[in-house]
Order: structure tokens, then C-alpha cells, then sequence
């Protein structure tokens, strides 16, 4: 099987690093040879894996070493739960330096040094949540992931985000082959959440591929620095994840997104209850007016 | 084809050989799929008409060598004018050798530059690594009084902040606490070589007086101080100098690179050599007033003159040719109380005495010219006073309060009324208005000579001589040594004029029998 690469965004905080870690768990559990890209300077998308705090990055060790050149692949890559190969690109401290030059070091590191050569199925990069600059649009530059999986919640921000995401993909989708795959939620209990990630899906020109009810054992296999699926593989969210990852292997729509404006973007959250109608007469003034 | 040991040919003649030129059509004729020589010069034609200057200046995507250079290399020249003072630029190595190379293809001397070269871990994490070992290897390899630190864009894309790392530098210990380590951000992706020269001068001056300000009073020292700006000519600083002895003026020049920049030969090498002392510098708040010589190219300097030295930063024009000299020396005896001395009197007679003795030859010429805003203004009002006559005048980073201040001053003199002033546009502009405008002559650095090249390929009738003064100038040898300022500058430029006009007429007279008849003996 040709080699399948998957980027996975979405709104900061949404639980991009949590749901990558459980569905790459699943898809290795299920026999894929999977390598996990983490491209956030905090460094956290591999810890479930190696059951580790935080992982040493590419960048780390390249300062060390004096430069990128120094670095040898093994030297960088970690291997834990069922195979799974972890590299974490790294970045600087908050307010310093240059954290979108880090990914796309990491990244060229990585594709020079022939990380992605030897029999693996699907590498999967976990962006940080606001692709703010051209560095973090890296991984779907040309011949890296052809495949964007937004992960969402029926808030709005989380929608709002996944609009603009949809947005940098169509800059790259037409001139390249990168594709949106799918969202997936990651639910937040609130109301017809389900119905309104699908309603979006839809004008997005994509799907809901999978949505992945609130569960505590995450909460519980994260403080163990564990997946569900190694920590509880009986649990009905274990399964969840597993559906998720079956649906990935098998997904064949891929498309070029059709994102929509921020007009439409709120008829669809008052569709849904979840924005109030405009009321034009309360706009700019304050408390004591009113 | 091969050379012979005793007759070692250069580029040009060797090409001119036979077997050479054969080569070279063969290379032409059977790899380069040229076009034919008809649509070539079709092509050419057409590059030279009217048709293809309107399109030529409806361009928005391109710049073609826009008579302008990054901030960087004026902070370079500004730190080389402070007394045993190291320019350090904080960013990529590349940068500090262009820097360099472009000083020592104009002045003909070593520049001494460095860079903290910073890497791609640098470019990630922040340059603050870079700054701690630099700043400590430069002091020790080098031995400076000061380093000045500017930018390169790398450093300023990914956002290093330099007090920060400076501050931090010096509370690590990787650099004494006292020792001086001014600075200045000077992104190359805005503003121009000026702008740099501007921001690195404030920057230092701010360095050593922003704190003790306290015991400053204005004209306490009753000195005049005078900022250059960034100024190649090093004949300007010495004519400053003797204007100022002459006339008994107590002054400091707060930027003098003319030692550094013209070292003799006599075995000894000299890293630093004159420049600014720091005890002039932080004595700068105690001055009458402090005179811009550029006051277009210094507005962060004038700003903190007036803001934070208190002191007027009385207005003056640039002061080149006779009016713009006048009113200096006026301003400085205003402010001095001291007279113009005589001798300055004479040599303004002199220069008067120079310019009617010319005025027959430069009347009615017609010239062209481009360069830095405060240069390009005081030549512009100097042809005037010469009763030339200015048709395009070019300069890319001025803003348009310059642009009306030059069409006001062009339009207080006969000569000046159908002259059009061009601010963002670049030399292939020029290029155009050099065609179709027809003027005598274009004044600029060595970058004009492609034009004159072009204008002659149309042409012999059809060529504009390039009459080169500006910066920079690096295909002719010595005339960054010349004077541009003062009477003693106007003579230089009047005589560098004049002559250019009587050379271009003997070249046009010198053919036997058919125009030598005005091949004349006396000019």
C-alpha cells in the first residue's frame, strides 16, 4: 500500500493531540505502521504514545548538536505503544524566535533523512491549532499530506476555525493534490451537536466521517500517559476510536473545500439555536443607555 | 585561443580575436536560440519608444535596479563614523559580505564589519545564542571602543529584540556592563540605506545621552553639532571641518568615517582610525543646536534632537551648491554669533567667478538625474543656479512631502518649470524617460553607465553621457575623495560639469573635415 499522509488541525485546545493519539493507537492496533509528526513547539502529540511527558524534538537536539545537519534520524525518533514511530519537531519558547521556521526545518529533516521510506502505512502530523504563517501550513505543502482531517465541536469557535482551516486549504488545494478528508467530532455535549457538524460537513463540501461521543476514560488513559485504547481496550470508547480509524483507511472522498462566508456560517449557527437572531438596535451601546 | 605568457590579454581585447568571435557566434548561432538580429533589434526599438514608457510606468509587480540599498549598509557606514567603533550585524552572514564588498568597491579600502551569523537553529529559536558569543569574540578579536549593532531581515522576520538580548548579554556577563553596545532595528524590507543611516545614528546618540540628560543644558558648550547623514563624499566631512575652523566655530561633526575610509599606505593596517568620540557624543545635548546636513534622511534623528536634547534642529536644505552653502553658513553664524570669515567670502567669489566664467557652456543643458532625496535636491537647486536645466529628476525613497517641496523650489525658476519629478520609480524608468526625454546628460552612481550603453546602441546622436557623482561609484577611482558640500563642492560639481559638456562636444567635433570646423583650441 502506498505510503498515506494525514494532517489533522483544528481550533487550539479542541483535542487535536488526544483524538490523533487514540486513532493512530486504533489504526496500529488494527496492524498499520503508523509515524506520528508532531509540529507544535509544545511539543505534547507523542506523549500518550511513549508514555512520556514530553518527547526531545528535532529542534532541541539541532541546537544542541550545532545544526540540523549533525542530526541522524534515529536519533530523533522514539518508538512506542504497538510501533508507532514519534517525532516531534519542537520550536522555540513562547516569544522568541521563529516557531512556523521549526516545522518546516523538521519537516525537510525528516523528508531528506528518508523517515518516511521504510514500511510505513500512514504518518500523521498534529498541527498547532492556528495555522498563523506559512510554516505551519507546511505539512500540506506539495508532496506531504494529501489528506486534512479537521477536528471540531458544535461551538462556534471550534466551527469558525474549521471554516477558516477549509480557507488555507483551498489556497494550496488548487495548485496540489491536498484534499480535506473529513471532520471529525469530538463532542462537547452541546445540543444536536451531531446534526449541526454534519450540516456543516455539508456546506463545506465534505463529511462528518466519524463523531466521537465525551467519554471520562480519556480523561483517566491521559493521566496514566496512555491512549484508551492500550489503557482500557474494552471500553465502548476504545471502539469508538476504532470505528473512526476503519472509516480513515477506507475514506475515499476527498475534497477540494468550499468554505463559506461568515454570514452563512451564522445562519447555520441560528439554524441550530446556537446564535441568537441579530438585534441591530443594541449595537454600540452600553449599559447605561440601555 | 590559448594566452601566451608574454602577452597575457584581459577579457576585452581576447575576445575581440578572431577565433573567439568565431567561437562565440558558433555558441550563439547552434545553443543560445537567439532571435534573429532583425526581431532583436525590433525588440530594442521598441524599448526605447513612448508606446513602451507608458507601459513602463504602469508597472506594479518589479523593480529593475531601483537606485536605492537596504538599511543595513547605512547602519554599517553610521557605526564606521564613531571613534574605534565595530559594526556588528545581528542576523545572517551574507548580508555583512555584501555590506562590505559594496564599501570596498567604493571607497577602494578593507571595511571592517562582522556578523553573529546566525544559523537555521538560530532562525527557530531566536538569535539571543548568536548575540552573547558574538558580541564576546568581537570584542576580543577586535578590540573596538563600541560595537553598534543593526539588523539583517532574518533576524527581524522571526522578531529578536536587540535591547533585550543586549540587556541580557551584558547581566550574563558575556559582555561588560559599561562596555557601549548601541543599536538600532533596520529591517531591509523597509525604507532604504538612509533610513538605516538615521536609525543607527539616533540610536547611538540616544545610547549615550538618554540617561543623563540631567546636568545637559543647550549651549552650555557652545558648539555647533553637525550630523551628516549618509554622506560618501569624504570630502564633505573635511570641508565641513575647514568651513568650521575657518570661521572659528567650536563644533563637533557627530559622524566623521573620513579616516577610516581613507587610510594610507604606509604597511601599518588600521581597523579604526578618526570617528566620533563618545565624549562628543554624550557632549551633543550640551550644544547650541545640532545642524542635519540630510534633514530629508533623518527624521528619527531630528525628532529626538528636538524632543529629548531640546535643542531647535534649525531647518536647513542640504548644503550644495551656492544658495544651499549661503544658507548654512548664515544658519551657523546666526546661531554662533560669529561671523562668515573672509576666506569663505573668497571662495565664494570664487565659485561666482567659476559659474559665470561657465555659464555660456551650461546654459540651457539639459540634464537627468536620480539618487538619494537630500542629494538629488541640492544638485536639482544647483543646476538651477547654473541655469541648466533639470527634465527628470528620480528618486525612489522619498515620500511626497519631498516631491512637493522639490516641485515648489522647481517652480520658482525658469528653468525648472517643464522638470518632472519621480519619487518609487526605478532605473528602467529612467531608462524610458532617458529616450524619449532626450536630455544632454544623466547624472548618477556607476549604475547609469547600462543607460548610456542602451542610449548609444540606438544611436550615436541618440547617447546620454553618464556624469557620475553619487553613490555608489565603482567603476572610476577617487571621486569618493571629492567634495560635493559647500562652495568647495559646487566647484567640484561645476567643474566635473562643464567639463563633461566640452568633452562631449569634442567627441562630437572630432571628425576631420566634416565636423571639425568646431573643433576648437579654447572652449
Amino acid at each position: 500500500m502506498a505510503l498515506r499522509q494525514c494532517a489533522i488541525y483544528g481550533k487550539g485546545g479542541i483535542g487535536k493531540s488526544t483524538t490523533t493519539q487514540n486513532l493512530v493507537a486504533a489504526m496500529a492496533e488494527a496492524g498499520q505502521k503508523i509515524m506520528i509528526v508532531g509540529c507544535d513547539p509544545k511539543a505534547d502529540s507523542t506523549r500518550l504514545i511513549l508514555h512520556a511527558k514530553a518527547q526531545n524534538t528535532i529542534m532541541e537536539m539541532a541546537a544542541d548538536a550545532g545544526s540540523v545537519e549533525d542530526l541522524e534520524l534515529e536519533d530523533v525518533l522514539k518508538t512506542g505503544y504497538a510501533d508507532i514511530q514519534c517525532v516531534e519537531s519542537g520550536g522555540p519558547e513562547p516569544g522568541v524566535g521563529c516557531a512556523g521556521r521549526g516545522v518546516i526545518t523538521a519537516i525537510n529533516f525528516l523528508e531528506e533523512e528518508g523517515a518516511y521510506d521504510e514500511g510505513i502505512d500512514f504518518v500523521f502530523y498534529d498541527v498547532l491549532g492556528d495555522v498563523v504563517c506559512g510554516g505551519f501550513a507546511m505539512p500540506i505543502r506539495e508532496n506531504k499530506a494529501q489528506e486534512i482531517y479537521i477536528v471540531v465541536s458544535g461551538e462556534m469557535m471550534a466551527m469558525y476555525a474549521a471554516n477558516n482551516i477549509a480557507k488555507g486549504i483551498v489556497k494550496y488545494a488548487n495548485s496540489g493534490s491536498v484534499r480535506l478528508a473529513g471532520l471529525i467530532c469530538n463532542s462537547r455535549n452541546t445540543d444536536r451537536e451531531d446534526d449541526l457538524i454534519i450540516a456543516l460537513a455539508e456546506k463545506l463540501g465534505t463529511q462528518m466521517i466519524h463523531f466521537i461521543p465525551r467519554d471520562n476514560v480519556v480523561q483517566r488513559a491521559e493521566i496514566r500517559r496512555m491512549t484508551v485504547i492500550e489503557y482500557d481496550p474494552k471500553a465502548s470508547q476504545a471502539d469508538e476510536y476504532r470505528v473512526l480509524a476503519k472509516k480513515i483507511v477506507e475514506n475515499k472522498k476527498f475534497v477540494i473545500p468550499t468554505p463559506i462566508t461568515m454570514d452563512e456560517l451564522e445562519d447555520l449557527l441560528m439554524e441550530f439555536g446556537i446564535l441568537d437572531e441579530e438585534d441591530e438596535s443594541i449595537i454600540g451601546k452600553t449599559a447605561e443607555a440601555c | 585561443m590559448s594566452q601566451h605568457v608574454d602577452n597575457i590579454k584581459p577579457c576585452y581585447p581576447l575576445f575581440r580575436d578572431d577565433d573567439y568571435r568565431k567561437s562565440l557566434e558558433n555558441k550563439r548561432v547552434t545553443v543560445e536560440e537567439s532571435h534573429s538580429d532583425q526581431k532583436i533589434k525590433e525588440t530594442f526599438e521598441w524599448t526605447t519608444s513612448s508606446e513602451y514608457q507608458e507601459l513602463n510606468f504602469q508597472r506594479t509587480a518589479l523593480t529593475i535596479n531601483p537606485a536605492k540599498a537596504c538599511q543595513p549598509l547605512g547602519s554599517v557606514l553610521c557605526a564606521l563614523g564613531f571613534e574605534k567603533t565595530l559594526p556588528y550585524v545581528h542576523g545572517s552572514q551574507g548580508c555583512v559580505a555584501y555590506f562590505r564588498s559594496y564599501f570596498n568597491r567604493h571607497f577602494k579600502e578593507p571595511v571592517a564589519c562582522v556578523s553573529d551569523s546566525m544559523t537555521e537553529d538560530a532562525a527557530v529559536f531566536g538569535g539571543q545564542k548568536n548575540m552573547y558569543d558574538g558580541l564576546k569574540n568581537a570584542k576580543a578579536l577586535y578590540k573596538p571602543k563600541m560595537i553598534a549593532v543593526s539588523t539583517t531581515c532574518m533576524a527581524e522576520v522571526i522578531g529578536d529584540d536587540l535591547n533585550a538580548f543586549i540587556g541580557n548579554a551584558k547581566k550574563e556577563g558575556h559582555i561588560e556592563e559599561d562596555f557601549p553596545v548601541p543599536f538600532a532595528h533596520t529591517p531591509s524590507f523597509v525604507g532604504s540605506h538612509t533610513t538605516g543611516w538615521d536609525n543607527m545614528f539616533e540610536g547611538t546618540l540616544r545610547y549615550f545621552t538618554i540617561n543623563k540628560m540631567e546636568d545637559k543644558e543647550v549651549g552650555k558648550n557652545g558648539k555647533i553639532n553637525l550630523v551628516p547623514g549618509f554622506e560618501t563624499y569624504l570630502g564633505n566631512y573635511r570641508v565641513m571641518h575647514r568651513m568650521m575652523k575657518e570661521m572659528g566655530v567650536d563644533y563637533s561633526i557627530l559622524n566623521d568615517p573620513s579616516e577610516v575610509l581613507d587610510t594610507p599606505a604606509d604597511g601599518k593596517y588600521r581597523m579604526y582610525s578618526g570617528g566620533t568620540t563618545i565624549e562628543e557624543l554624550e557632549d551633543a545635548p550640551n550644544a547650541i543646536d545640532t545642524l542635519l546636513l540630510q534633514p530629508w534622511q533623518l527624521i528619527k534623528t531630528r525628532k529626538y534632537v528636538k524632543g529629548t536634547m531640546k535643542q531647535p534642529a534649525s531647518n536647513i536644505a542640504i548644503p550644495m551648491g551656492l544658495e544651499g552653502t549661503d544658507e548654512f553658513l548664515m544658519k551657523v553664524s546666526e546661531l554662533t554669533g560669529k561671523p562668515i570669515s573672509g576666506s569663505l567670502e573668497k571662495e565664494r567669489g570664487r565659485l561666482l567667478d567659476m559659474m559665470t566664467d561657465s555659464h555660456a557652456w551650461l546654459h540651457g543643458k539639459r540634464f537627468a538625474l536620480y539618487g538619494d532625496a537630500d542629494y538629488v535636491m541640492g544638485m536639482t537647486k544647483f543646476l538651477l543656479e547654473l541655469g541648466a536645466e533639470p527634465t527628470d529628476v528620480l528618486c525612489n525613497h522619498a515620500n511626497k512631502r519631498w516631491k512637493k517641496a522639490m516641485e515648489a523650489m522647481l517652480g520658482e525658476s525658469d528653468y525648472g518649470k517643464n522638470t518632472i519629478v519621480h519619487t518609487s520609480k526605478d532605473l528602467w524608468h529612467m531608462r524610458s524617460l532617458v529616450f524619449t526625454n532626450k536630455p544632454d546628460f544623466l547624472i548618477g552612481n556607476s549604475y547609469g553607465k547600462f543607460i548610456q550603453r542602451d542610449t548609444l546602441a540606438k544611436g550615436k546622436e541618440f547617447e546620454v553621457p553618464l556624469i557620475r557623482i553619487g553613490f555608489p561609484i565603482f567603476d572610476r577611482h577617487h571621486l569618493h575623495r571629492m567634495t560635493t558640500l559647500g562652495y568647495e563642492g559646487a566647484m567640484y560639481i561645476l567643474t566635473t560639469l562643464v567639463n563633461s559638456v566640452l568633452e562631449r562636444l569634442d567627441d562630437e567635433t572630432r571628425e576631420m573635415g566634416v565636423t571639425d570646423y568646431s573643433y576648437d583650441l579654447i572652449r
